[in-house]
């Protein structure tokens, strides 16, 4: 059994502080969905009003299309994986698995070996008697996850469970996380800010900046076609132009910079009056030895290559003073260009994409 | 409020706030207004009470500045040290008794806590820094044991020991250093013996909050202050003791509250000199049962008490989050 | 060097300090087997147990202590829920609600028990209800409530209330989650809540004295046994309430101690 979770319209207001602004998303029975933003971006936000710990301002929350409207979170279908997992931590591992079979009034012995068969599920077995302190984080982890499995929730809603794990636990459990989804065929909401986790578990993504929903798409269209300037900034690394178009015909058209001007690709809703940048990222970035009249070259400097194993990080600077970035493969046949080398880099035209700037890319600028 | 109703659900939150409720306003609120009320109310045969003669009046007030009384002073004399070399002629004064007695229980009062204090940083500083961890968790217990036997059991040990033919008279007589036994408790103007006993039974008071105050401090930050070349009185002063503030206020704060109210050590090291505004009180109450004069003069205790913790707060600058540990 | 000698007069200094905090109790323990009229360890007129004896056939201590057992164990089953509930509603105020509330929570810990033992009694007594034993319990857990309630706070405060939330998302009702998650972590509070409630109810003197009415506690007996004339029943009595602190406070020495060569050998 699983659920569809539909946002209608909306929004959820802190006094004056506007966390999540007129939202609306449907999320299919059985899918693992992302949200993926900064903090602070009003994800958690959404998460709560689903579980039901907190009621929107204004708007509907349909769950397996039933408005939730006054259903409090212990009468919904749906369990939770908490940031910090919130295992109680007076209670052993086993009845911690039970404890929402127990406020249902199952007997003992079915509890314990409902408890024992979701351990087995999780691949954690043995450890019913000992208590969460006992373990280590990846198998409270996964004891988090069974307990929440074992209410048999028509929808399971995790906040960012992963965090507190280190980097190659983090990579394993997100596969261990699909697997489980894929096995049980609940829907997972999953919240995050790690954008590698979004793209490599889920279905689709949301990726949301001030409590406003940027894009909603499966992980390759977001990472490929961005639908605005956020979005490619937020999600993977972008080289960012700021000028303005001069030309624009049939998808395609010039933008001039302080650095020349380039053939390029535009994005989503873009128009010759649109306020605009141009975003190029990193692997896209080519170095000019061979092809030496490119449609879209610049001159640069090369000031630091920085070694990753299976690729390489080449920082550089344009004329202009801004730093460009280039991710090239290893090969030792063909090495990157050595610090302190002047070259120029190349684009092709289709991966030179101009976004519309939101409001959210002021918000999300680092640099 | 919507917190609480989120977190425990309607049933649960309504039980908590009745059970509050009926605390502080059944317990706490109604009965205090009740006794500012009453202490306004005239003394009247019961056939009167909700007659013409049952107005609100200041009369229960006003009773402690009447009945003037000639009384001698307690100045530094023969009186207070034996021996001593100061000696002043004794000073008559015609005071109204009660209120020769209010001052006197605060003043005494004021007097215990500062010994208490005196008495007790140098304790606290040694349990948090000085003594070995090991020992002090022993240490600790038996300081504690004196706490779990009774404050009148407390008390009723200082009874024993400063009794005329008690065990310290006796001692010392048989040691030679006496050659009669002493009234112990007729020192310094008849009070010696209660402040004995106030500063035995309440001095775990002020030990206690101090102490928790020092365990809270960074030795690096004393260390700190000794590196820069700080010495002792400096580090004191202007390291240790800020940071105990709350400790401090907070044990003078029980202390003079438990002393100003204390109605056992008065009354069982008394003196024939020694007078205590609680036993006033109970003087109203069970002798001359009017009941609306010890509302007044209970009161008149409340007051007191409250202006010294806000006095307190206000000169140590502490929270009453900090006073109530 | 100079700092060693300060450190070593300080030791000393503490170490007088709690001799003199120990000697009354056992010259007064001592006194219970002298032979004297007197109560007093010297002059030393003899070993004897008469006063215990004595303890043991006065009626009225008898009364007294089962009353002094029964105000106490009312104070522990009212202060106890009473002072919970209050830290309960403290914790989830913000503000300036939260500071009175707390305020007035505060306020019967800092007034003298004469005065909320006066206002107890007068404020019942305009209902009729006459003073007694009853009133000597409301007036005592009107403060031990408070001392409760800062002990359940301070616990209250190192709970997860995602925690709570787990338990309501797993489908507890508020009263399940309310007993089985943050009832065990409040538990010690609790507990260490009902022991000091159940001893100060027992030593109080000052808020009983004005509301027992005619009935007499064993902390009240004493006391006015005082005025009375003092025999040493009144040691026999002491002696046997150090007793019991004292062989309280060993075995918890020996536990500890137990305790701490434990870790110590499981860290070796």
């Amino acid at each position: 059994m699983s659920a569809s979770v539909e946002l209608r319209s909306v929004t959820m207001d802190f006094g004056k502080y506007r966390a999540v602004d007129n939202v609306s998303v449907k999320i299919n029975p059985g899918e693992f969905f992302s949200f993926l933003g900064p903090s602070g971006c009003g994800k958690t936000t959404i998460l709560r009003m689903v579980s039901g710990f907190i009621e929107p301002t204004a708007g509907q929350v349909l769950i397996g299309d039933q408005d939730m409207r006054g259903i409090g979170p212990n009468k919904r279908p749906t369990a939770m994986i908490f940031q910090n997992l919130a295992l109680f931590p007076l209670m052993t591992v086993w009845e911690n698995i039970s404890f929402g079979l127990e406020v249902r009034g199952v007997d003992k012995t079915t509890r314990r070996a409902k408890a024992e068969e979701l351990l087995k599920l999780v691949e954690l077995p043995g450890v019913a008697d000992r208590f969460p302190s006992q373990l280590s984080g990846g198998q409270r982890q996964r004891v988090a996850i069974a307990r929440a499995l074992a209410v048999e929730p028509q929808l399971m809603l995790l906040d960012e469970p992963l965090s507190a794990l280190d980097l190659k636990l983090r990579q394993h459990m997100r596969a261990e996380l699909r697997a489980i989804q894929k096995r049980t065929n609940v829907t997972f909401i999953y919240i995050t800010h790690d954008q590698g986790e979004a793209l490599a578990m889920s279905d689709r993504v949301a990726v949301m900046s001030r409590g406003q929903i940027q894009q909603v798409d499966v992980p390759q269209k977001i990472y490929n076609t961005p639908a605005n300037g956020f979005v490619a900034s937020f999600v993977g690394e972008n080289n960012k132009f700021t000028g303005e178009l001069t030309s624009v015909s049939d998808g395609a058209g010039k933008f001039k910079t302080d650095v020349g001007e380039f053939t390029v690709t535009l994005g989503q809703g873009v128009s010759k009056e649109s306020k605009c940048r141009l975003y190029v990222r990193p692997e896209h970035i080519g170095f000019a030895g061979k092809s030496k009249s490119h449609v879209n070259a610049i001159p640069v400097t090369v000031e630091d290559v920085s070694f990753e194993g299976n690729f390489a990080v080449v920082l550089m600077r344009d004329k202009a003073g801004r730093r460009r970035s280039a991710e090239v493969r290893n090969d030792p046949m063909n090495p990157p260009p050595q610090p302190g080398t002047s070259t120029t880099i190349t684009f092709d035209p289709d991966k030179a994409l101009v976004l519309l700037d939101s409001e959210a890319v002021a918000y999300a600028e680092r640099d | 409020m919507t917190d609480l109703i989120q977190r425990y659900g309607r049933g649960l939150s309504w039980l908590s706030i009745g059970l509050t409720a009926f605390w502080l306003l059944a317990l706490v609120i109604l009965p205090y207004l009740g006794l500012f009320e009453q202490s306004f109310r005239p003394y009247l045969p019961v056939d009167e009470i909700g007659g013409p003669n049952d107005h609100y009046t200041l009369h229960n007030y006003m009773a402690l500045f009447s009945n003037p009384q000639d009384i001698t002073l307690c100045l530094p004399g023969k009186d207070t040290i034996p021996g001593s070399p100061i000696y002043l002629p004794d000073l008559v004064v015609n005071w109204p008794i009660h209120l020769y007695i209010f001052i006197l229980t605060i003043v005494y009062s004021s007097v215990v806590t500062l010994i208490v204090l005196m008495l007790c940083y140098p304790i606290a500083y040694c349990m948090a820094k000085v003594m070995d961890p090991r020992s002090l968790p022993t240490f600790f217990l038996l300081l504690v044991i004196p706490l779990w036997v009774s404050e009148l059991m407390r008390s009723f040990s200082w009874y024993i020991i400063l009794s005329l033919n008690g065990p310290l008279s006796t001692l010392l007589m048989d040691l030679g250093i006496l050659s009669a036994p002493v009234r112990w408790t007729w020192g310094l103007c008849g009070y010696s013996g209660i402040m004995v006993g106030l500063i035995y039974t309440y001095v775990l008071f002020m030990l206690f909050p101090v102490y928790n105050a020092m365990t809270s401090l960074d030795s690096n930050q004393i260390e700190a202050a000794e590196d820069l070349g700080a010495g002792w009185i400096r580090k004191h002063w202007r390291v240790i003791i800020p940071h105990c503030k709350p400790g401090i206020a907070s044990g003078s704060v029980t202390v003079f509250m438990l002393a100003a109210s204390s109605l056992l050590v008065p009354s069982l090291l008394a003196s024939p000199k020694s007078r205590w505004f609680t036993e006033v009180i109970q003087q109203w109450m069970f002798e001359s049962h009017d009941w609306n004069s010890g509302a007044a003069y209970a009161f008149l205790l409340l007051v007191v008490c409250t202006i010294f913790v806000t006095v307190m707060m206000k000169l140590f600058k502490v929270g009453l989050s900090d006073i109530a540990k | 060097m100079r700092n060693k000698f300060r450190h070593s007069a300080l030791l000393i200094y503490c170490y007088c300090f709690l001799a003199l905090m120990l000697v009354p109790l056992a010259v007064m323990g001592g006194a219970a087997f002298n032979d004297s009229k007197f109560p007093t360890v010297l002059p030393w007129k003899g070993w004897t147990w008469r006063w215990f004896v004595d303890l043991y056939n006065d009626d009225t201590i008898w009364q007294a202590s089962f009353n002094t057992l029964i105000v106490a164990i009312a104070v522990v089953v009212m202060s106890v829920p009473i002072g919970t509930a209050g830290a309960l509603l403290v914790n989830s105020l913000k503000g300036r609600s939260r500071t009175l509330l707390y305020a007035l929570m505060i306020s019967p810990v800092l007034t003298p028990g004469a005065v909320i033992g006066i206002s107890t009694l007068l404020f019942w007594f305009k209902f009729n209800v006459p003073a007694g034993l009853h009133l000597s319990v409301f007036a005592q857990v009107s403060f031990i409530a408070a001392y409760v309630m800062l002990m359940v706070l301070a616990r209250l405060q190192s709970f997860d209330s995602a925690l709570e939330e787990a338990a309501l998302d797993l489908g507890a009702t508020h009263w399940q989650s309310l007993r089985r998650v943050l009832l065990p972590h409040l538990y010690p509070a609790l507990a260490a809540g009902s022991v000091l409630a159940f001893f100060q109810s027992i030593e109080n003197f000052n808020a009983t004295q004005f509301t027992r009415g005619a009935s007499t506690t064993l902390t009240v007996y004493v006391g006015s046994k005082v005025r009375t004339g003092i025999t040493p029943t009144i040691n026999a009595l002491a002696f046997i309430l150090i007793s019991i602190t004292v062989i309280g406070a060993l075995a918890y020495e020996i536990r500890r101690r137990r305790i701490a060569a434990r870790a110590a050998e499981a860290e070796a």
